[in-house]
């Protein structure tokens, strides 16, 4: 179907070069990149080296690597770059709940500096003043826009950072003799799934909570839930459906009458950041994605951090080290009685650290407010333009305003036209965006997940807009053009039927080759 | 502020014009409306106490770059710390590639707009896989602790058994991840070493294997630096009481040392920090798990596994993920554990130094360390009243005994610290039996000048 004449949306065309798997490339002999020779002092003395490993020990057939010389495995790995959609190059509204911002380039540059590049953890602390500063700092400006008392940096994802707030909570009822009878975790069906599955890795029953008419969770079923075996709470707010929980204050106090703990999930914060705090909601513990709300980059899944605070309370559960200041420098406490220990090598995620630290710097209170509001602003705006294309809907909870993010449903258009969200959002890939579902299980049928973050400007969102009214347009007109996307993109539908096949999955190309063949036999690439 | 409107350039809805037009548009006078859900009670009635911004790009610079100058780094002085993260040699076309903005600030795209990633890693997983010599890698989880871990309770469902033995010369800062993730599930039990060469105590292994022994893990070349040459011999006493083996290694090693697999082991593990990654204070690492491509196996990971398909068009290779049934984005805690963000970018990274370095880089690479860290060993242990610990071949690390010289390793690096020198990591508080001792760490970014300064001025502090 050929673009309006008024619509924004895009003659897009992503690259796509055919690129062959790296293997492929190889040509016996070509080197890459060359390793320097120890000079003629060391050799003398030290000798051939290999001679001084046992032989039992010493590898007899080399690594099957493929020899390539330097500008083509540069020019293969940036033609993957091509065939990749950063959040730099498109709207990157689609991903709801990933919160993909602008992640500032100056941070890159920071991040860049041999200054924090060149740093050993176990340098002498006087040697990493800065880096330990940052580091507290931002664990500072953590509390503030919590309320809680005291951030770990360590946790590398907002999933690991639940992993640390189920140690810590066992950890907490274990020093009160308590550990074995509180054995199930609380968690609601619109939390991230990680709130549920690494509860369980710390040996705990989930219990989930789900939604009532409202499309919130629903209180009735806590009340019921919660007893003596209840360790605690993880709930996420706003909830992916982006609707805010008003009566968030009394679930954590059903919870803590009950002697549980509560933890937020403040994946989602961005939204809120200035307006409401885990604080005052009741929270002894909540974690940020410094990936997500802070601005740091998401690195196609990492790295990043999910910085986790905690109240005056819990502080002597936290991982150590962490970072302290006696007003003239800055020093690592590795002393904390009741620590759970550690959930990461040395201190965190340092890149994310730094990054987050300068974007916070770069905004400041009324800055992070501003955020928070444009963003709302934004997602309230889309909430509007997107259910005014006919087959879209956002359940649950008519009329009520959004914070920062909307699951919206294709169940009408779907149901008219045959074409599901899973093609829906492979079609808009031929525009040049992404759209993303939902986790599972689909509570919201054929389900699309927007958040627009405070990046983008009106025009950005009205082409993202144009580009979903085209193709539900399209999907009424010619239901085919979009069941048989992407048709420019990289790649065509792919044969998934091999990747839940144990005889045919292919996880390597040594395992592809074994299990398949020699591609150069069956005519290469091409 | 307050008066004038503010509009920060990362924020452009924030234009007067625009934001009347949007708020008209949504049918609110103001953007406080949005929020009529929040009670007033849980409302922040001030503003965030924070800093002052720094608005402009140059005052921000200014600032940062002010206090990251307080840091002296490694590429200052010359530098013998190790023990999990290492200062190697980053070639120009891994910082190019892992600085793309199309992969820098990309994230969860399908596997068709976002074909680069899963094929980069997809090659990624490949590439470790011909080092490893195993069928099977995931994407990067954190780092090498959580990948230890994730083996550990991997092994736990696989042979439906409640402990792991565990090297008792395994890093401390690892075994503490270790530790906390497999409790309450798992239970740990350390095993011993012989004190002369540092080597697993086969005997006190074999005392300990019980009919609950999931799997022992050792490390290789260990967390001390030396190679543990009885992999075989580990492998077959766990084996034979139906217990797996999981091999933490050095993946840089493996252009010379022998793949796990070949001395048995089911599971290898380890960080892939100096494959093409800066050091970044401990912060860039990213863990491996690789193993057999048998489906009892391949069923417990977590992570995401990219594997490699056809697709409509003949020729054209897809991607996607293998066996998604098993991860907790299908199946919430019914899933293997969790699985989320972690260190994909750093496994690009990786990819792409593999690739650069090919077979003969990495053979290369592994000879030029061993020759170093031998010069360096042979060097230090003509120092008078210095002596190498343990009697056997390290890889890149090795255990310097002070005990003889009448300094604590505390006053010998800070004689290091003020003659511009970091000297090797304290090993006292983590092993008491090795208080007095400094666990040290050469690379093909140590310099034999680097390596004869040390010498040279530990003589002359200690003769």
């Amino acid at each position: 179907m050929d673009i309006k004449q008024d619509s924004k949306l895009r003659n897009f065309h992503q690259a796509k070069w055919d690129e062959e798997v790296i293997f492929e490339l190889t040509n016996p002999g070509e080197r890459g990149i060359l390793v320097p020779g120890v000079g003629p002092g060391v050799e003398k003395a030290a000798g051939d080296g290999i001679s001084s490993v046992p032989e039992s020990m010493r590898r007899e057939k080399p690594p099957v690597l493929p020899e390539i010389s330097q500008m083509r495995v540069l020019k293969h790995f940036l033609r993957l770059s091509q065939q990749n959609l950063g959040a730099d190059l498109n709207v990157d509204v689609g991903q709801g709940t990933c919160t993909m911002k602008y992640n500032p380039k100056i941070n890159e540059v920071f991040a860049s500096s041999g200054k924090a590049v060149d740093l050993h953890p176990d340098q002498d602390e006087r040697t990493v003043q800065g880096a330990l500063r940052i580091m507290y700092e931002l664990d500072l400006f953590l509390r503030e826009i919590s309320g809680l008392d005291r951030f770990t940096l360590q946790p590398s994802s907002g999933s690991h950072a639940i992993l640390a707030m189920a140690s810590i909570v066992r950890k907490f009822h274990e020093t009160r003799g308590e550990g074995d009878k509180r054995d199930e975790i609380i968690t609601t069906i619109f939390s991230h799934p990680s709130d549920a599955a690494a509860a369980a890795v710390k040996g705990y029953k989930v219990v989930t909570i789900y939604y009532d008419r409202t499309g919130l969770p629903d209180i009735e079923s806590l009340k019921k839930a919660v007893s003596g075996r209840t360790a605690a709470l993880f709930i996420t707010n706003p909830e992916d459906t982006g609707i805010f929980n008003p009566r968030i204050a009394e679930f954590t106090r059903t919870v803590h009458e009950a002697g549980g703990l509560c933890g937020y999930d403040q994946a989602n914060a961005n939204g809120i950041l200035g307006v409401t705090r885990a604080k005052e909601a009741g929270f002894d513990m909540c974690f940020f994605n410094l990936h997500k709300t802070f601005g740091t980059p998401h690195g196609c899944g990492g790295p990043a951090s999910g910085a986790l605070g905690v109240s005056k309370a819990l502080v002597d559960f936290l991982p150590v080290p962490i970072v302290e200041y006696d007003g003239k420098s800055y020093s690592l406490n590795w002393d904390l009685p009741h620590t759970i220990g550690k959930v990461r090598a040395f201190y965190g995620a340092f890149p994310a650290i730094l990054k987050a630290y300068a974007w916070i710097m770069s905004l400041g209170a009324a800055g992070l407010k501003e955020v928070a509001h444009i963003a709302v602003l934004n997602n309230n705006y889309l909430l509007k333009k997107i259910t005014e294309i006919p087959g879209a809907t956002a359940p649950f909870a008519a009329g009520k305003r959004r914070i920062e993010q909307v699951r919206y449903s294709w169940e009408e258009l779907t149901k008219e036209t045959g074409v599901d969200t899973h093609q829906f959002s492979l079609r808009m890939a031929d525009f040049g965006f992404h759209l993303w579902s939902s986790h599972h299980p689909f509570l919201v049928p054929q389900p699309f997940t927007i958040e627009p973050t405070e990046s983008y400007s009106k025009e950005e969102l009205d082409e993202y807009v144009d580009g979903l009214r085209h193709v539900a347009e399209e999907a009424r007109l010619e239901p085919e053009t979009v069941k048989s996307a992407p048709h420019r993109s990289v790649v065509h539908k792919i044969d998934e039927s091999t990747f839940d096949d144990p005889a045919k999955w292919a996880i390597t190309w040594r395992a592809y080759r074994k299990k398949h063949g020699n591609p150069a036999a069956e005519g290469g690439t091409k | 502020m307050d008066k004038k409107p503010f509009i920060h350039p990362y924020i452009p809805n924030s234009v007067p014009e625009v934001k009347k037009k949007m708020l008209e548009e949504i049918g609110v006078k103001d953007i406080e409306e949005l929020y009529e859900d929040i009670p007033p009670e849980l409302r922040l009635k001030r503003d965030l106490n924070l800093p002052e911004p720094l608005l402009s790009e140059l005052e921000l610079r200014r600032h940062v770059e002010a206090v990251l100058d307080q840091n002296i780094s490694c590429g200052e002085r010359p530098s013998f710390l190790g023990g999990g993260c290492a200062r190697h040699y980053v070639p120009a076309i891994c910082d190019e590639i892992a600085h793309r903005s199309e992969f820098l600030t990309a994230y969860a795209g399908e596997p068709y707009e976002d074909a680069g990633r899963f094929q980069a890693l997809f090659e990624y997983e490949s590439l470790m896989a011909e080092l490893l010599d195993f069928d099977v890698v995931n994407v990067p989880t954190y780092d090498w602790g959580q990948a230890a871990s994730t083996a550990a309770r991997m092994a736990g469902r696989i042979t439906g058994r409640g402990k792991l033995l565990v090297s008792d010369t395994m890093s401390p800062d690892r075994l503490a991840v270790v530790r906390n993730y497999c409790h309450p599930v798992m239970s740990l039990e350390p095993v011993g070493h012989h004190k002369d060469t540092g080597l697993l105590d086969l005997g006190d292994l074999k005392a300990k294997l019980t009919k609950d022994t999931a799997a022992v893990y050792f490390e290789n070349p260990s967390y001390l630096g030396f190679i543990e040459t009885q992999g075989e011999a580990i492998s077959s006493a766990a084996h034979a009481n139906g217990s797996l083996v999981i091999a933490g290694v050095d993946p840089i090693s493996l252009g010379v040392l022998k793949p796990p697999g070949r001395y048995g082991a089911d599971l290898a593990c380890g960080d892939i920090q100096g494959l093409g990654n800066h050091m970044f204070y401990g912060g860039s690492l990213g863990g491996f798990i690789a193993t057999r491509d048998e489906e009892k196996f391949v069923m417990e990971y977590p992570s995401r596994l990219f594997g490699i398909a056809r697709t409509s068009v003949e020729g054209e290779w897809g991607f996607g993920d293998v066996a998604y049934s098993r991860t907790s984005f299908d199946k919430r805690e019914k899933g293997k554990e969790f699985i989320g963000t972690a260190a994909a970018l750093y496994g690009i990274a990786a990819a792409v130094y593999l690739s650069l370095m090919g077979p003969q880089g990495m053979r290369e690479l592994g000879i030029h360390i061993l020759q170093k860290a031998r010069y360096a060993a042979m060097k230090l242990a003509k120092v008078p009243g210095i002596h190498l610990r343990f009697h056997s071949t390290p890889f890149k690390e090795f255990v310097v005994d002070f005990n003889h010289s009448g300094k604590s390793v505390g006053e010998v690096n800070e004689h290091l610290f003020e003659e511009g020198i970091f000297g090797g990591k304290d090993l006292s508080k983590e092993f008491p039996e090795l208080a007095g001792c400094a666990l040290y760490a050469v690379t093909e970014m140590t310099t034999q000048a680097d390596i004869d300064r040390l010498a040279a001025v530990l003589k002359s502090y200690l003769g």
